[in-house]
């Protein structure tokens, strides 16, 4: 499983700083307490079994029996990891469970007021100009928000989200709601500078990639790396901002 | 249209290619009536600047008439004659606000590639490789001018084409050249490179209150410019030793600022310029700096070596440590043009002050069908040719 972790960007060097969820990601609980039950049992049976039966097909029995012990031990199945399945419970408020999924996060400065910058931005639909695989976004209520999207591979993901968390020119938190095909959540910060420096502004983003870790590590593959769209996409913005347009030869 | 696009080294020609249309509400666009080959011009016909692709139209020195506009363009109209600075800028981030318009964070659309071989990326230039934004350029009959409503300088109709064109780089460079040298009453100014930016370096020079300017050069026509019409003392550096002359003329001082107007490409005869070429061919990578070298060398202390350029890549045998030895000050960079073309104009016109003419550097006009010949000469024949203007009808 460290392979992928090194493999997904953002989760490796990515802007300087471990997440601290890097170290952790393979201890993380992806396994609901009955699924836990089930493995420590049938692991402790094929165990038994193993010393039963012993060489050549005991070996196997053993082995295969402790690894489900130390699956249901743990918490942690390897597999659903790799395919993005998580049949523990989560808290639907959490969006992207802690140590889960990727995180990058970029800064950037911008030439315009931080009241400038929040007031775009929280005109949530002006994102498909920013956020180049956003299709559109379309506004439900002052909270909720659906969104359209080109992910990987050629798919289309829809999703909805809600601003949980805002002040006015400083800080906008997001997060996708339960029961859509991406989980994401995000923050921007804004921060006003002196002497006509503009305004500093953090975003940091965590995604659930559709299929797991492999599909993020498909994206990688393919060139895509989230935290390169991150950063072309907050240049996207400061050239929206600045200069009104986008420079294309 | 017709335009004169780039297919490798030594391969330039004249083809047909599509006209340009508006892409975003701040371009123009203009018909070219006048552009000029740039000695920089011939780092891309030599292959020395990477990210160039076939068909890639050329040329950065452009002027002509506003034939469309777009929505946000509200400073120009259709049938405006303008003049179009080379470097790309767009008027409101941190470096425009700060009129450093040569290092726009916004117009170079491949920002991410410049940035990573200099850590950040300057503006977009018009023709000049996609590492710097992959802009068509205006040796053609058409251009697309990108955030018009910032660059472009109005022209009227008394001033001609060859007196406005070299506002779109090399009179601003030459004098932004000069500027960086921060003339004190009483200085001598040594200038490496006759060519064109240094012949307006020159003329700057004596504008910013230099007291004496030395120019040096081996080209005898670009030395006679010198002296005919930049007023300039010269040194020929195949005939008389440069720095010895530099120390007697400056009575053992040392010019107090020195221009290297002639980056890339430098000819010499000693044995370190032997060693540039020879590490050039082996494609080694470094950029060739005799006239950079000696200028640090020449140098009194505490001076100024200013450095339009232009440079590129990387460079070795520097003389770092006599630059530090003798406290100089390294002033360089891409020309930020669009704060010269009001003064600038003004002595064109000759408003309030002597008027001047910087068509004299011209030794070629022809027609764009013939660019192919222009650059092959300019290149093999360089002595002769000191600018050449194309006419783009």
């Amino acid at each position: 499983m460290s392979r992928f972790t090194q493999d997904v960007p953002g989760l490796s060097t990515g802007t300087g700083h471990k997440s601290p969820a890097n170290a952790h990601s393979c201890n993380q609980h992806n396994l609901s307490q009955r699924e836990r039950m089930l493995s420590v049992l049938g692991g402790a049976a094929l165990f038994g079994l193993s010393v039963w039966r012993r060489k050549p097909i005991g070996l196997v029995l053993g082995g295969l029996g402790t690894a489900l012990v130390v699956r249901g031990v743990s918490g942690h199945c390897h597999v659903y990891d790799a395919l993005g399945i998580d049949t523990s419970r989560h808290n639907p408020a959490t969006a992207v469970p802690a140590q889960t999924g990727v995180k990058v996060e970029k800064s950037l400065t911008i030439h315009r007021s931080a009241q400038e910058l929040f007031q775009y931005w929280r005109h949530l639909p002006n994102l498909s100009q920013v956020m180049r695989h956003v299709k559109s976004v379309e506004v439900l209520d002052p909270q909720r928000s659906r969104w359209v999207a080109s992910g990987p591979l050629g798919m289309t993901l829809t999703w909805e989200a809600e601003v949980f968390n805002e002040r006015p020119d400083q800080l906008i938190a997001w997060r996708s709601l339960p029961g859509g095909q991406l989980e994401t959540a995000g923050s921007i910060h804004f921060k006003q500078l002196e002497h006509q420096r503009g305004t500093a502004v953090t975003v940091s983003m965590k995604y659930n990639p559709p299929a797991g870790k492999l599909g993020a590590s498909i994206a990688s593959l393919l060139g895509r790396g989230l935290e390169q769209e991150l950063d072309e996409d907050l240049h996207r913005f400061k050239s929206l901002m600045e200069a009104g347009e986008i420079a294309v030869a | 249209m017709k335009a004169v696009c780039w297919y490798g080294k030594h391969d330039v020609r004249v083809e047909d290619a599509p006209k340009p249309t508006i892409k975003n509400p701040r371009d123009a666009i203009i018909r070219v009536t006048s552009t000029a080959i740039c000695g920089s011009d011939l780092h891309l016909y030599n292959g020395i600047i990477p990210s160039m692709k076939r068909g890639d139209i050329l040329g950065h020195e452009f002027m002509g008439e506003v034939v469309e506009v777009g929505s946000q363009v509200g400073t120009l109209s259709v049938g405006d004659r303008v003049v179009v600075p080379f470097t790309i800028a767009c008027g409101n981030c941190f470096f425009c606000q700060r009129k450093l318009w040569s290092l726009c964070d916004n117009s170079n659309p491949n920002a991410h590639l410049a940035a990573k071989l200099y850590g950040y990326s300057g503006s977009g230039l018009f023709g000049y490789s996609h590492l710097f934004g992959g802009y068509a350029g205006g040796q053609a009959e058409y251009v697309r001018v990108p955030f018009a409503d910032i660059g472009p300088c109005k022209l009227t109709a008394e001033l001609s084409d060859e007196q406005a064109l070299f506002l779109s780089d090399i009179l601003p460079t030459g004098y932004m050249a000069a500027e960086n040298c921060d003339i004190q009453p009483g200085d001598t100014v040594a200038v490496w490179g006759c060519g064109p930016v240094g012949q307006f370096a020159i003329q700057s020079a004596y504008w910013l209150g230099a007291e004496r300017v030395i120019a040096i050069d081996h080209v005898p026509r670009r030395l006679e410019l010198a002296r005919r019409y930049g007023r300039a003392e010269t040194i020929n550096f195949e005939e008389t030793n440069v720095s010895q002359a530099l120390e007697e003329m400056t009575h053992g001082l040392g010019p107090d600022a020195c221009i290297d107007a002639v980056g890339l490409e430098a000819h010499g005869c000693s044995i370190d310029a032997i060693y540039d070429r020879v590490k050039q061919s082996s494609n080694l990578a470094t950029d060739r700096l005799h006239a950079l070298r000696q200028a640090i060398y020449c140098c009194r202390k505490g001076g100024t070596i200013s450095i339009p350029g232009v440079y590129a890549g990387f460079l070795d045998k520097v003389p770092l440590g006599a630059a530090f030895g003798k406290g100089l000050k390294l002033a360089m960079g891409q020309t930020h043009v669009h704060t010269y073309l009001q003064p600038l104009l003004a002595r064109i016109s000759g408003q309030g002050v002597e008027r001047f003419d910087p068509s004299y550097i011209i030794t070629q006009r022809l027609p764009l069908d013939e660019a192919p010949q222009a650059y092959a000469a300019f290149n093999a024949q360089k002595n002769d040719f000191v600018k050449v203007v194309l006419q783009a009808s």
